[in-house]
């Protein structure tokens, strides 16, 4: 099949399949309708409210409690997927294993569940009652409505995003780069970290960006397992819906606001680290 | 290779068509009352999670009612969520030509939005509740921490559940009961508060909505005792007979959940009769016990009565209006900086 394709460009530079200007406007109407004007709704209805109730919102205690809340647990969950989403991506390209596909297959279902379904059988399972959970209680640690639970759920929903940023980097990576090494006499750990780990680091840092990013959005799966006690458990995302609910909009976008600006500014920044350090690996 | 790329795209294609699924089930019920709310001989339904399998019935009910009248067919379409965002729909645009909300609150906000005119508390009987319930106790078979009233919730090492007021419109009702009790039971405002306060402490999940925290209780088995719904209550008990008590507390509070039509909407489609007589037919004998098979309070006393033996009917019950109505007891109670805010943020 590959080898059927022609050269698509003739002098006036027409492609085989034309329309250039449709698709771009479809991709336009789309971005405009679904994200671009959603997005901008929020900065119009933010800018109903004067900035000093708006800083008054953000700033007040239980509000920034949610953002302690949200931040932490999503940074921890981001971390923990990094790591157990580079070894997945690991075995998932490295090894063969009866299984294998499905085992593939399987990692994007955090994305095609329900969250709530998510969450509530995560609660059901990691409660002091639950399977897992019956056996960290007798540890002493408890998991379900504790920020422990949070962080887990957020794992569940991030870990997609690691898995499916590494793995075709890692399967492009040449073998014979680590034969060099091997070779060239340097260890396992020292092929790992000095190799491999360098040409994966850009791919690790995006899916542990977006990991992180999802993290202090999600609401659906978390807010089962939190226990949302205000001040300990309470996610900002909730405190959004306990706005809402008391049909206060502007408040609640001023708190969304500034979770969209940490994670724009989390995304730019990590772009322009991997920008950087793909410089750095060329030269 | 060839073979292995075809089979990923085949894997792929399942849990595309997986996840289409899961959206359309997500989905399903929005559209479908999008398009039948418009039509004449349809109306919509808008209403609060747990009068899902009432309404199933006494739509059918209904149907079978107007047919017999008028000799129309008729379709009703119901939508069920927590009661605050689907009075928040209502107001962003869904057509509901009826809603039967938890609480009066939140058909106020709808009138305040201009789509209902004032005065809808009044077209009907009972401040437009057709039927009534209460908060009760829900507690493990056994009931080994000796849980009868509200100053046992607040003894160390009880533990609680209930939703959160702030994100639960039913759970405001939890709140105002206990606070009724405190108020019976010879205690100043600020000993009521304090008593409030060490109630919380004991709560140790709060859940975002009243479903939420049944299954907390009910399904992760956590806590001794939950703050519910007399419907609620009674709906675990006849699920799992062996593993749970209800306790009537000495002091509750009338919860009344509300009924109006949505003026606006009728106009627009024309169904102002069989939306007003959709209200009307559930104060008929039939809808009244219908209500009562539910384990909601009749709001007809005759047929109430007829449910004595269910009902605890000898519970002292405080109304909303003994707090000064909604508007007051959100801003004493409930708004942002307000007394519940208080309780936690000491």
């Amino acid at each position: 099949m590959e080898q059927q394709i022609v050269k698509v460009k003739n002098k006036k530079g027409v492609r085989v399949i034309p329309g250039f200007g449709l698709s771009m406007g479809v991709t336009l109407a789309m971005l405009s309708c679904i994200v671009l004007i959603p997005l901008a709704s929020i900065f119009i209805s933010v800018s109903k409210i004067s900035l000093q109730e708006f800083v008054e919102i953000v700033t007040s205690r239980q509000v920034m409690s949610g953002y302690m809340v949200s931040f932490t647990c999503a940074f921890f969950a981001a971390i923990i997927n990094g790591a157990f989403g580079l070894v997945l991506a690991w075995v998932l390209v490295r090894y063969d294993f009866p299984g294998k596909r499905i085992m593939d297959g399987m990692i994007e279902l955090p994305f095609a569940l329900p969250t709530a379904v998510a969450g509530i059988s995560l609660t059901f399972l990691y409660s002091d009652q639950g399977w897992i959970g019956q056996l960290f209680d007798k540890a002493g640690v408890r998991i379900a409505y504790t920020r422990i639970g949070i962080t887990i759920a957020m794992v569940f929903v991030g870990i997609p995003f690691v898995v499916r940023s590494v793995q075709p980097v890692l399967a492009k990576l040449d073998r014979q780069y680590e034969e060099a090494a091997m070779m060239l006499g340097a260890g396992r750990w020292r092929t790992f970290f000095r190799v491999v780990l360098p040409e994966l680091f850009p791919a690790l840092l995006a899916g542990f960006g977006l990991a992180f990013a999802r993290g202090i959005g999600e609401y659906g799966s978390v807010v089962f397992i939190a226990g949302n006690i205000p001040y300990e458990t309470q996610i900002a995302p909730l405190l959004i819906m306990s706005k809402l609910e008391q049909f206060k909009y502007s408040d609640a976008t001023a708190i969304a606001l500034v979770l969209l600006l940490v994670s724009f500014l989390l995304m730019f920044l990590i772009n322009s680290l991997q920008i950087y350090m793909q410089r750095f690996v060329k030269n | 290779m060839k073979k292995r790329t075809i089979r990923r795209t085949w894997v792929k294609a399942i849990l595309l068509a997986a996840m289409a699924f899961s959206l359309a089930a997500g989905c399903g019920d929005d559209s479908k009352s999008d398009t039948d709310g418009g039509s004449s001989n349809g109306i919509l339904n808008v209403s609060y999670d747990p009068t899902r399998e009432f309404y199933a019935e006494y739509n059918e009910m209904f149907c079978g009612y107007w047919k017999q009248e008028k000799g129309e067919e008729v379709e009703v379409t119901q939508s069920h969520g927590g009661s605050g965002s689907q009075a928040r729909s209502v107001i962003e645009g869904n057509e509901a030509d009826v809603v039967t909300l938890a609480l009066a609150h939140d058909i106020t906000a709808i009138e305040n939005a201009g789509l209902i005119e004032a005065g809808w508390n009044e077209k009907l009987e009972g401040n437009s509740a057709p039927y009534t319930s209460t908060i009760v106790f829900l507690v493990r078979k056994g009931n080994e921490k000796n849980i009868k009233d509200w100053d046992d919730l607040v003894e160390d090492g009880v533990e609680v559940i209930t939703p959160n007021p702030k994100t639960s419109g039913g759970a405001c009702w939890n709140f105002l009961a206990a606070w009724a009790y405190g108020q019976q039971n010879g205690m100043t405002e600020k000993e009521t508060q304090e008593f409030l306060k060490k109630l919380y402490q004991n709560v140790l999940v709060l859940d975002s909505g009243a479903r939420g925290a049944t299954n907390t209780f009910v399904e992760n088995k956590q806590g001794d005792v939950l703050i519910a719904w007399e419907n609620e209550a009674f709906l675990s008990l006849e699920t799992h007979p062996d593993d749970f008590e209800i306790v009537t507390p000495s002091v509750s509070i009338l919860a009344q959940p509300s009924v109006a039509v949505v003026d606006k909407n009728v106009e627009d489609h024309g169904t102002r009769e069989i939306s007003e007589a959709y209200l009307k037919y559930l104060y008929s004998d039939d809808a009244q016990r219908l209500v009562g098979k539910y384990y909601y309070r009749p709001s007809k006393e005759e047929i109430l009565q007829e449910f004595s033996e269910q009902f605890d009917l000898d519970m002292n019950l405080v109304t909303i209006d003994d707090f000064g109505g909604w508007n007051k007891a959100y801003e004493t109670y409930f708004d942002d900086g307000a007394l519940f805010d208080e309780i936690y943020a000491q």
